[in-house]
């Protein structure tokens, strides 16, 4: 027997496009809460996140999970959060990517995208290729890949889109603006910068929290990996990266990258990867 | 005759497609297609080289440590310094790749292939004391069952108490896996997309404290594969046992080798690895890799047909989109223009054929309970085993890798960026073999060839017909019902596939959504 629940069900859709499924790995690793806790457990007290299409992770197949996302469009409309993986192919009607049939035809993650998107309540753009187009959309572009927010404007579908980059994005910074949206609803305008990340996570520069920050102040600069002094000079993009890394670390707290020795690569950033490479070069501008 | 389409195959990384067709419940002829295409060659060309290791380990997700691996091992061989890198270089290089190898067996027994055989929904019927299976009952209790429904149905065998304790294991797997990357990220910075291994070596330094921290991190795993996950591989084997059957493929195995041994011998094929280099076959018969027999074979692939027949080095892609005949954007790639199978089963077998004593301890014991010979392991169950007892084999190897780090002494070294050079990078991604080809112009990226596992096992027929290893695992089987293809998604999930890896190079042009469905 089903008995009846009071727990609020807050349906969840993940989308991949062009991607890695490297965010949802890293979503795998969030400590506290575990992702036992958030599919399973009340993430919040009395708010469960049903997360009903993941291919991934899904036990369903083929046209079985293929139902699922009918489904829930039609009877969830306005209701269920979308978070989107990757970018979003558009080259000749978006063929590379395809998630499925639909009448025996195949049906593209861009089409996919306009459907569930103008129904969904919220679109999380997870990590750097949803949110800005990220590597799919490095030069020169081959399969034409725009970011969510950019593909759904096209179609002047307005459900507002809340941005979270990284290649990967930190775990924490999905799932705290997850709890936030479960607490307090959709972020206003001031919790957002003006490139929709969450100020709470995207607040700073890599390079105003870093513990080799005293290294830069005093001008002594890293001459090869491997060793000690600010990285600078073999090419960080911590000046320029906004992201809360040097506070939060990652994996648990064990490490991050430029505690690991090596130059951040600014893959928070909206120019990632064509404005913040060669990597291992020197800024020309700060 | 029935026709089953599934699409998407979920469950593995990335899109992937299987037709099968059927006929008095035996499927005839199988075809596996990949369905997303990001362009990563096109996107190196130009780029400083040494950026080819940041962004080749973005092509996937799950498996970046390998890729990270084999761009390094590349941009060493073409900087000319493969034969230099310092052994603490090596080690760490060793150390990250076994965390991630680890994580990646945990994650795909449990989150990725177990409710192919584990029934959750028995955790309704539980009355134990066992918090995490408790939560579950009030998780089913709520109604609300995603990601595990909807599903495939009628062929869940275990008991009910065996049940629920492989689904108490696949909430312990969750933290464990998660701990594995922990571990990774000592040495690795961060994970997914490590950022400590970078050609030369790496950046990292060992210090005592992570040395410590690191061995009782993998003690913690080590415990949990010895004693929760071969024991679970093997209680679903004993239930499952047809699976021995179900899935044979293609009969033949190839590994490059992996984990180095060895810092001073710049030949790949020849190094000393903890896996070794070579073939194998349901023979048993070793045979020595040599990597120009390697091949890219297009007729049944959307690619120009004068672009057959290829070693990577030379790798061309030229989409031919109007082919006849074609199915599939990944490349059939052959050895010896044979058909071979890459994978966990592909180098423990070698490395059981060259008389490792560990090895073949592991296996021959394995075969001993199920009373079986070495054939049974090219099947379903088979290469789950193999993952299994290489995860003991590789978890077991690194407490003395990590003994042989030595603090204050370097991680990396110097190097100038040629202005021409070739590189080759070899080594073994969970999935299986994979190889990375690249030429350098003018200081930059003139060609980058990425060759993956699924490459290998998803590969469409090639110039003599022959099919992909999957494609041929599939093929043969029988279907006991059409609605719930369990056959088919358990032998393509015993492979492991690795979509985002093996289409990431090509650019397709010309097709219409309409004729991208393959009939």
């Amino acid at each position: 027997m089903v008995r009846q629940s009071l727990t609020e069900e807050f349906p969840v859709i993940w989308l991949q496009g062009a991607g890695c499924t490297g965010c949802s790995v890293s979503v795998l690793n969030s400590a506290s809460p575990s992702i036992k806790n958030v599919l399973i457990d009340e993430v919040i007290p009395g708010k469960h996140i049903n997360l009903r299409f993941h291919s991934t992770i899904m036990a369903g197949a083929g046209d079985t999970g293929i139902e699922v996302l009918r489904e829930t469009h039609q009877q969830k409309k306005g209701s269920y959060i979308l978070v989107v993986e990757g970018a979003i192919p558009t080259a000749q009607g978006g063929i590379h990517c395809v998630i499925g049939e639909e009448g025996g035809k195949a049906v593209s993650v861009v089409s996919r995208l306009k459907s569930l998107g103008s129904n969904a309540w919220a679109v999380i753009a997870l990590g750097t290729c949803a949110a800005f187009g990220g590597i799919p959309a490095a030069s020169p572009n081959p399969t034409q890949c725009l970011s969510v927010e950019e593909a759904l404007k096209a179609v002047r579908i307005a459900t507002p889109v809340i941005n979270i980059p990284g290649c990967p994005p930190h775990p924490d910074w999905f799932i705290g603006t997850l709890a936030s949206i479960l607490l307090f609803g959709l972020p206003k305008p001031e919790d957002l910068d003006e490139h929709r990340r969450p100020k709470a996570f995207f607040g700073a520069l890599i390079h105003e929290n870093c513990p080799r920050r005293a290294y830069y102040d005093e001008g002594k600069f890293a001459k090869k990996l491997g060793g000690p002094g600010c990285l600078y000079e073999l090419g960080c993009k911590g000046p320029v990266t906004y992201a809360d890394c040097p506070l939060r670390h990652w994996n648990n707290g064990v490490n991050w990258c430029i505690g690991s020795g090596s130059p951040c690569i600014g893959c928070c950033e909206p120019g990632f990867p064509d404005l913040v490479s060669p990597f291992y070069e020197k800024m020309t501008q700060a | 005759m029935g026709h089953i389409v599934i699409d998407p195959v979920t469950r593995i990384e990335g899109h992937l497609k299987i037709e099968a067709v059927v006929e008095n419940e035996e499927v005839k002829e199988t075809k596996s297609s990949g369905t997303l295409f990001r362009g990563f060659e096109l996107i190196l060309l130009g780029r400083d080289p040494r950026d080819a290791q940041r962004l080749t380990q973005r092509i996937c997700g799950v498996c970046p440590t390998s890729h990270s691996i084999a761009a390094a091992l590349n941009l060493d061989s073409a900087f000319g310094i493969a034969d230099k890198i310092p052994d603490n270089g090596r080690i760490i290089r060793n150390l990250i790749l076994g965390s991630a190898h680890i994580a990646d067996h945990i994650l795909h027994f449990y989150l990725l292939a177990a409710l192919d055989y584990v029934d959750i929904t028995k955790v309704a019927e539980y009355e134990g004391t066992n918090p995490p299976l408790n939560s579950i009952k009030r998780f089913i209790e709520r109604g609300e069952l995603g990601p595990f429904f909807p599903r495939y149905e009628g062929d869940y065998r275990l008991p009910a108490e065996v049940d629920q304790q492989i689904v108490a294991h696949y909430v312990e797997a969750l933290t464990m896996r998660r701990k594995a990357h922990e571990m990774l990220s000592i040495f690795g910075g961060k994970m997914p997309h490590n950022m400590a291994i970078v050609p030369g070596g790496v950046t990292e330094v060992p210090t005592i404290d992570k040395i410590a921290s690191f061995l009782w991190r993998l003690n913690e795993l080590r415990d949990f594969i010895d004693n929760v996950y071969l024991p679970d591989v093997l209680t679903v084997a004993e239930v499952y046992s047809d699976y021995f059957e179900i899935g044979k493929g293609c009969g033949n195995l190839l590994s490059y080798g992996s984990y180095e041994l060895d810092g001073k011998e710049a030949d790949l094929a020849k190094r000393q690895r903890l896996f070794k280099q070579g073939t194998i076959s349901t023979d048993l018969k070793p045979g020595k890799l040599d990597p120009d027999k390697i091949s890219e074979e297009v007729k049944h692939s959307w690619y120009a047909s004068s672009s057959t027949g290829r070693n990577p080095a030379r790798g061309e892609t030229t989409a031919d989109t109007g082919k006849k005949g074609a199915y599939s954007w990944i490349k059939s790639l052959r050895y010896d223009g044979e058909v071979y199978e890459a994978g966990p089963l592909a180098r423990l077998l070698v490395t059981y054929a060259s008389g490792e004593p560990t090895v073949k301890g592991l296996v021959d014991s394995t075969l001993a309970k199920f009373r079986a010979s070495p054939s049974a392991l090219f099947s379903v169950l088979g290469r789950h085993a193999a993952r299994a007892l290489e995860t003991k084999f590789i978890a077991d190897s690194m407490p003395g890798w990590l003994l042989q780090l030595k603090p204050g002494e370097p991680v990396c070294i110097s190097y100038t960026i040629p202005e021409e050079a070739q590189g080759m990078g070899l080594m073994e991604a969970a999935r299986g073999a994979l190889g990375h080809w690249m030429e350098i112009k003018e200081s930059k990226i003139a060609n980058y060839q990425v060759v993956t596992p699924t490459a290998w096992n998803g590969s469409p027929k090639d110039d003599k017909n022959q099919p992909g290893p999957i494609e041929q695992a599939i093929t043969g089987t029988k279907i006991r019902d059409e609605e719930n293809p369990f056959e088919i998604v358990r032998i393509v999930r015993s492979f492991d596939p690795c979509l985002g890896c093996a289409v990431h190079l090509v650019t397709p042009k010309g097709r219409s959504l309409g004729e991208f469905r393959v009939s």
